[in-house]
């Protein structure tokens, strides 16, 4: 149970089945969820994997990748955030308005079983890509989201899995960021599990694993920490036993943070990255990431893929192709 | 015993043989030794040093950058590549950062371990000639001019469609660069050899062949617009191939100097059938899409396996449409002559027989 193995099978990396040309849809509704945020709903069976994203395209403006927020089997969702030029019209559109999606494109999260301890981390408008996972996931999920401000914070009353809220100017819950309270977590959990004598928690879904920490001589653990151990030599440090897999999406600096705290406790963590991207399939090579493409690869990435990503909150590239720092493209992208 | 010792020995010899024949896939290309002759076709994926590195070792032997221009451009907004299924229409723009922008490009390029194929466009020929200036001071392997870049108003293929264009913009080219110097020509040619022993006379020193075909369009009925921002796109992957081996075909008959075959190329077979109407070297683009980064090590490997069944090496089958092709002509000629003479020349037999039976 120390650590779990992100593998990155090559015949995952395949494409899907998807639809090579524009699916045209009519939007079925729109929830303003706060100022400058619109979720668009469609009505369509999409075959997807949370963590994947699909192209959107506003015939005569211009298409951009968007995650889905929303997943039924009758309809799907996605969530804007106005930004520029794309996006501000988007959220202007109105029911009925036509809409072309490519997609869903990418590899999407690894989902854990259920058994494993996980902490979602989500930043603004990161809880989009999320939102869907932590649906999936178990409910003891530890859920941090962290937004400016109270109302940023989308989607209220959607989960089971109670959140943990974070706000750059304290409206609610903790006032600092994301990556505070998954420290303090990680240090409460390794207290608990540095006991000899783990007992175990209350916590039923956490039971299992708290408890792993201190009993060797359990079988099914030693047949585990075999297999992991085989497959983690290279690791240096070892899992301190907090959580078994971080999921995190939000501004890339976040994410960087959430990987070198991940990194320093030894846990495994798939963070959701974002570049400037055109075809989606692999091919145009707009979004590159070091030696990996973001539409393709990605967008979601493990820790063995983002340690050997030295452009990962360093550089990304602009339209041109122009190789610039994470601010500037941040800034830029925002225009 | 000895009989049969002998017997295995000599099989187990011509079996090396026949191992031996295609053997190691290196090819010298003008004065390079490539690893094979699988090569990534301009504008894809070649846009920093770490994707241009994973694609040489995913197989590639020379990799080519992403088209540099004079100035920095954006390039058009999306959509700008669909997938077709049969192959893809694309109408990215030709974006650059600039040539004067990229130093830390070519720094993080310089110590690299992989032959660099380094393309540039411009919009005239004193633009060609001060990116082509610049960029051999880079030290690229080779320059791949693009004379026929379909998505631009301004850039590509005005030059690529003209003989004289094409002759100036190669010799200028070619005066200020000290690397080997591929030009880059379009199916959009009337023709296609004349373009390239142009270029071939202007100092060329391989041709490309060949770029998106097209343009093509497409219109999505139910918004009533044309898909692409640029409305129009150049069209690429299997649905061109026969484009693609047609004017290598042609261009190797018109030139001495090699071709890199591309436009289509998927399948080692493919890479069999465009070296057969005379390419050099193998390009692949859009197949990344349907098979990978690792497609090159795939058409590689196909290729190999069909000339170790053939028991061939790649200079034999190189043009080898061209040899049957002529030889039948030959015989179809003379054939035709006697015919126009109104006699037949008695100098066989079995041909008098043949005429005497038909009569």
């Amino acid at each position: 149970m120390t650590s779990v193995k992100i593998s990155e099978k090559p015949g995952k990396l395949k494409p899907e089945k998807f639809k090579n040309r524009h699916l045209m849809l009519k939007i079925l509704e729109k929830q303003i969820n706060c100022p400058g945020f619109a979720t668009l709903f469609f009505e369509y069976n999409l075959d997807f994997r949370p963590g994947q994203f699909i192209m959107v395209w506003i015939p005569g403006i211009d298409e951009k990748p968007y995650t889905i927020s929303h997943h039924s089997k009758k309809k799907f969702g996605i969530t804007i955030e106005a930004k520029g030029i794309f996006s501000k019209k988007a959220i202007g559109l109105e029911k009925g308005d036509l809409v072309g999606i490519r997609g869903p494109f990418g590899t999407g999260f690894d989902i854990v079983p259920s058994s494993f301890s996980v902490a979602v981390i989500a930043g603004g408008c990161g809880i989009a890509p999320l939102a869907t996972l932590v649906e999936k996931l178990d409910d003891s999920t530890f859920f941090i989201h962290g937004a400016r401000s109270k109302e940023f914070l989308l989607y209220p009353g959607r989960f089971k899995t109670g959140r943990h809220y974070c706000t750059d100017d304290g409206s609610k819950g903790h006032k600092g960021f994301v990556t505070d309270l998954l420290e303090k977590e990680i240090q409460s959990r390794k207290i608990k599990n540095s006991g000899k004598n783990a007992e175990i928690t209350g916590n039923t879904g956490n039971a299992e694993n708290t408890g792993n920490a201190g009993n060797a001589e359990n079988t099914g653990l030693t047949v585990q920490e075999g297999k992991a151990g085989r497959d983690q030599q290279a690791e240096k440090t070892v899992n301190t036993g907090a959580f078994d897999m971080v999921y995190a999406c939000g501004p890339e600096i976040m994410m960087y943070r959430v990987f070198q705290i991940c990194e320093s406790n030894g846990i495994p963590c798939q963070v959701s990255l974002e570049r400037y991207m055109r075809c989606g399939f692999g091919v145009c090579g707009a979004c590159v990431c070091g030696d990996r493409l973001v539409c393709r690869d990605g967008p979601v990435f493990g820790s063995d893929k983002l340690r050997s990503m030295a452009d990962f909150n360093r550089t990304a590239l602009l339209k041109s192709g122009k190789a610039v720092d994470m601010n500037q493209f941040v800034s830029w992208r925002s225009r | 015993m000895v009989m049969v010792y002998g017997f295995e020995h000599i099989y187990k010899q011509a079996h090396k043989k026949k191992k031996l024949k295609a053997g190691k896939m290196t090819i010298n290309f003008l004065g390079k030794t490539l690893k094979n002759p699988m090569v990534l076709a301009s504008g894809v994926l070649g846009n920093n040093r770490d994707i241009l590195q994973r694609v040489y070792d995913s197989g590639c032997a020379l990799v080519t950058m992403k088209s540099i221009g004079p100035f920095p451009r954006d390039g058009h907004n999306n959509p700008t590549v669909i997938d077709l299924g049969h192959g893809m229409i694309n109408a990215v723009g030709l974006p650059t950062p600039g040539y004067r922008n990229m130093e830390e490009e070519w720094k993080e390029l310089e110590n690299r371990n992989f032959p660099l194929n380094a393309s540039i466009y411009g919009g005239s020929v004193e633009e060609f000639e001060m990116v082509a200036k610049f960029v051999s001071l880079k030290k690229p392997d080779f320059i791949e001019i693009n004379i026929s870049c379909p998505n631009s108003d301004q850039h590509g293929m005005i030059f690529g469609v003209d003989e004289k264009a094409s002759f100036k913009v190669v010799s200028a080219v070619k005066k200020v660069i000290d690397v080997p110097l591929i030009v880059k020509l379009t199916p959009q040619a009337l023709n296609i050899g004349k373009i390239a022993k142009a270029c071939e006379n202007a100092g060329a020193d391989a041709i490309c062949a060949i770029n998106t075909a097209g343009p093509g369009m497409i219109i999505d009925i139910e918004s009533k617009m044309p898909v692409l921002a640029f409305k129009t796109g150049g069209l690429s992957g299997p649905m061109i191939k026969p484009v693609a081996v047609r004017c290598v075909y042609d261009i190797f008959k018109a030139v001495s100097i090699p071709v890199i075959g591309l436009g289509g190329i998927s399948t080692g077979k493919d890479a069999v059938e465009i070296i057969m109407a005379g390419a050099s070297l193998v390009g692949i683009g859009s197949a990344v899409k349907s098979r990978g980064i690792e497609v090159f090590s795939k058409v590689n490997l196909e290729l190999k396996q069909w000339l170790d069944a053939h028991d061939c090496t790649i200079d034999d089958i190189k043009g080898a449409a061209h040899k049957k092709q002529e030889t039948r002509n030959k015989k179809q000629e003379t054939r035709n002559k006697k015919q126009d003479t109104g006699y037949r020349i008695q100098d066989t037999g079995y041909r008098i027989q043949d005429t005497g039976n038909k009569k």
